[in-house]
């Protein structure tokens, strides 16, 4: 090849090379293809490649009834499904102007709080093994068990629960609700200081965190980053607080808030976002009221015309769902705005300049769930 | 009892009565080599075993347990299952330094067995430099890992030979520096010399603290020279997904293997030989009638008990760590070494001079 | 001086912090007995298995001990399904009065494509189907998956009028 700079015999000549991180990998939570651009061990650039999991949840929803819409959401962020079902029964019920119960508003909190609880001890363990600890994952997941059990014996499902639905739950919850949850509250309670002892306080994964991964306020921002990404620098972002939905206006709980930027701070964040999950369900289950369960619609749902919007706060950041509806049975167009649509967008500019080692690190405290970020 | 001095001069004089002298020592090198090679190869049997156990335990669950009674047969079945799998190269990988990066690890590694004292007059080399030996050998294993990742043609190949050959060579300092400690306090090279020196207690007795910091030291240092964790980036799974032995399948794969586990057996005999005592039982260094009757109840128990416990000991140190500990990324690993082992092992020899010239060892 | 403080400050401090990570680990190693959490399926399928009661393993239609059901063929959880698992094939009979009524004949469900979503068992208005939690139920041959619910000789349960509850 002509043209090139012949480079002067003391100089080391070094090249970029471009390594593809993915699809299938260990450590990328899902199917998503990294690009990276790699000068030695210093990471130059990177490129993220989406699409490999596009089922067509949006599509498959234009020709599917309400309900059945509903079920579908489950499956775009698995571990936040309650919360997804949350998100399109509210718009459902906010549309058609219906009164859920005082009991079934509880219960949606109880599970969509129990959710988040699963999802970040999910993300505690996947975390601690990308950055090479093994054995927390299975802490985290003994933990999550427990509460998987709770959803099994109440809800008939562990991972996809299709149980909030419009109106208000699917079926009433058992007798012994109330005591089996706070039971498990005990034990998760009494867990929390293993998780301190092996991981929290442990020097190596303080210093392969700390000080790495830095995304500033304003990049946050930018980027339209939700969640505990955003929260962890600084920007106040909880959609419970800032537009309650469904009975938290009522419920006592911080909001999480660091100014650290850094990956610590996002493992912070998470950390005492589980206790404040915590206080909420023991809140709630101290008056837990009785009466109805559902607000039984009759036949097939049919939404007036018109457009409706509603946002939760999922384990990972802020979804929205976009109904657009003509009048029939089925939705015209079903938009998901997803949590970690947005939060991919901060892999770039936390890792470029750092290791490859620093990439498996931020990806792992971002949290993306990839199923959710191309639906 | 029966002794293995009396063993090997029985087998001795039997070959004697043969043949010539010459081919007398050939022959007998070439069983002890066999001998010590089958001794190792159950070791690392049992090592194997052991790692996938330890590391069920500390996970909260059992191990494998399905084959055979409490899965004392998975070793088997894996060895089974790496013979039945193709081994083939990629493409454009050089040929013949990819099929050769495997034997010359193993080979490597073997060697440096030879002046190990296995019991009181087991040794097939005994020289009088022979931690010297070990310590040249041992610092030939990366040629192998950087044969296997260069020869892959595979990037992530490449950068996981790159960063184990970093390490390695740094870490050799380090535990170089904490066998000359160990050398200092015996006074001599050679194994058989260490061990007799220890007839009255251990070094880690009783070269007190700077003895226990060179273990310590030791101990870290060699696992980072074995590639195990917390010190594993060169085979960081879930970064790139196997590093310097991505390529390989098969046999081939399974000789790494093998070579990680013999790396192990050979640095935990070497810290047992070292500091505590080899196949020396564990005396007590004090003057009283209670402690003679002490040193001789120990002597009752068998040599070959002594040391492989001492062995299985700090192999399980090993293991502990690995299931325990995060991972370190490169520059916190050399910075590890440079900046915080290096200075504090030659402060300890320094120490340790002291109290050796100053006789303030018990 | 003050930074030689710090240094070994730092090695102190990883020392303690490492220690209390490999004590967790070795009270886990010690008293595995006690903490151990595999659910040793398949030994255990006798003994301590615990699936819970309302586990949605799959549908079933309701027979009595009169090998009656309640289903009434009115297709709402077939319009119910998200995925087209279920097929209800319907006849016409003749009853005593002289009336065309609409029957079941078949209900024919898709085991291998059921998601397990429970909206069929939510539509039903007689109650007559319902989940059940048994899960082992992997075959060899995918056409052994599709399974007629209503059982041979079942008829529809009669409903007792009010007048006749009475008497």
């Amino acid at each position: 090849m002509e043209n090139q700079p012949i480079p002067s015999p003391t100089e080391l000549r070094t090249e970029e090379f471009v390594v593809n991180i993915g699809p299938q990998h260990p450590a990328t939570h899902g199917v998503l293809r990294i690009e990276a651009t790699l000068d030695g061990e210093t990471v130059k650039n990177i490129l993220p490649h989406l699409g490999y999991i596009h089922r067509g949840i949006e599509k498959m929803t234009e020709s599917m009834l309400f309900k059945q819409s509903i079920y579908l959401t489950s499956r775009m962020d698995y571990l936040s499904a309650h919360i997804n079902n949350h998100a399109c029964s509210l718009a459902v019920e906010n549309a058609l102007g219906i009164e859920v119960p005082a009991r079934a508003k509880v219960i949606r909190i109880i599970m969509d709080e129990l959710q988040r609880l699963t999802s970040h001890e999910l993300w505690w363990g996947s975390c601690a093994m990308d950055i090479g600890a093994v054995t927390p994952f299975f802490l985290g997941f003994r933990d999550r068990e427990r509460i998987l059990e709770i959803f099994e014996a109440n809800t008939g499902n562990r991972l996809t629960m299709n149980y909030i639905t419009p109106g208000g739950i699917m079926r009433d919850v058992l007798p012994t609700f109330v005591t089996d949850v706070k039971e498990l509250l005990k034990k998760i309670k009494g867990y929390r200081h293993e998780y301190d002892q092996l991981i929290t306080g442990n020097f190596i994964f303080q210093h392969r965190t700390q000080g790495v991964g830095y995304l500033s306020k304003e990049q946050a921002i930018s980027l339209a980053c939700s969640g505990p990404v955003a929260r962890a620098s600084g920007v106040s972002c909880d959609v419970r607080k800032h537009y309650p939905y469904d009975g938290y206006e009522k419920l006592d709980f911080q909001e999480v808030i660091d100014y650290g930027c850094d990956n610590w701070a996002r493992y912070v964040v998470r950390m005492e976002e589980m206790k404040q999950s915590i206080h909420i369900i023991e809140q709630l289950l101290d008056n837990f009221p009785t009466g109805d369960y559902r607000t039984k619609i009759k036949g097939v749902i049919k939404l007036p015309l018109g457009e409706y919007y509603q946002r939760v706060e999922t384990a990972r950041g802020e979804l929205g769902v976009y109904i657009v509806a003509d009048g029939s049975n089925k939705p015209y167009r079903m938009k998901f705005r997803t949590p970690s649509f947005s939060n991919l967008g901060a892999v770039k500019p936390t890792t470029v300049g750092l290791k490859i080692a620093d990439l498996m690190a931020n990806m792992s405290t971002i949290d993306l769930v990839v199923p959710d970020i191309d639906r | 009892m029966i002794e293995f001095t009396d063993i090997t001069a029985w087998i001795h004089s039997l070959l004697l009565s043969v043949m010539t002298p010459t081919w007398t020592y050939i022959v007998e090198l070439v069983l002890s080599g066999i001998t010590i090679l089958v001794v190792l190869l159950v070791c690392v049997i049992i090592m194997v075993y052991m790692e996938r156990k330890v590391a069920g335990f500390m996970q909260l669950r059992w191990g494998p347990n399905r084959v055979g009674p409490y899965g004392i047969f998975q070793v088997i079945a894996d060895v089974i299952k790496l013979l039945l799998k193709e081994s083939f190269s990629p493409n454009r990988a050089d040929k013949v330094m990819f099929n050769i990066a495997p034997a010359l690890a193993l080979c490597v590694s073997l060697m440096a067995l030879a002046p190990i004292s296995w019991a009181p007059g087991l040794t097939m080399w005994d020289t009088n430099i022979g931690i010297l030996f070990i310590t040249a050998i041992s610092s030939m294993g990366v040629i192998g890992i950087l044969m296997a990742g260069w020869s892959s043609n595979n990037k992530y190949s490449i950068i996981g030979a790159m960063r184990s050959g970093a390490q390695i060579v740094s870490y050799e300092l380090s535990a170089g520096l904490s066998i000359v400690t160990a050398v200092a306090l015996a006074g001599t090279l050679s194994t058989n010399g260490i061990i007799q020196s220890q007839a009255d207690g251990w070094w880690i007795l009783k070269g007190q603290i700077p003895a226990i910091i060179a273990f310590l030291i030791y101990v870290i240092a060699s696992t980072a020279e074995c590639n195990r964790a917390p010190f594993d980036l060169a085979e960081a799974e879930s970064e790139l997904t196997a590093g310097y032995h991505t390529e390989y399948a098969g046999m081939q794969f399974g000789i790494f293997y093998l070579n990680e586990y013999i790396n192990m057996a050979i640095v935990s005999i070497i810290a047992s030989t070292l500091f505590l005592g080899g196949w020396m039982p564990f005396h007590l260094p004090f003057d009283y009638p209670v402690v003679h009757m002490f040193n001789h109840i120990m002597d009752f128990i068998p040599t070959w008990i002594w040391f492989f416990g001492k062995m299985f000991m700090v192999i399980f140190f090993m293991m502990w760590f690995r299931w325990t500990f995060p991972r370190l990324r490169i520059d916190q690993l050399l910075k590890l070494e440079w900046k915080y082992l290096l200075p504090i092992s030659i402060v300890n020899l320094f120490f340790a001079a002291v109290i050796i010239v100053l006789h303030w060892y018990l | 001086m003050n930074s030689l403080f710090k240094y070994i400050k730092e090695v102190v401090y990883a020392f303690v912090s490492l220690a209390k990570g490999l004590l967790l680990t070795l009270r886990y190693f010690i008293t595995i007995k006690k903490v151990n959490i595999t659910e040793e399926y398949p030994d255990n399928r006798k003994t301590t298995i615990s699936v819970k009661e309302r586990f949605s393993g799959k549908v079933v239609l309701v027979h009595d001990e009169n090998n009656e059901h309640k289903c009434t063929a009115c297709t709402l959880c077939q319009i119910a399904c998200p995925n087209n698992s279920i097929q209800i094939i319907s006849k016409q009979i003749e009853t005593e009065d002289g009336k065309n009524k609409r029957v079941l004949d078949k209900w024919v469900y898709h085991l291998d494509m059921c998601t397990f979503c429970y909206q069929c068992v939510d539509a039903c208005p007689q109650n007559a189907i319902e989940m059940r939690n048994s899960f082992e139920l992997s075959v060899y041959d995918r056409r052994k998956l599709i399974y007629q619910l209503n059982q041979p000789g079942s008829k529809l349960k009669e409903k007792t009028t009010v007048k006749e509850q009475q008497s």
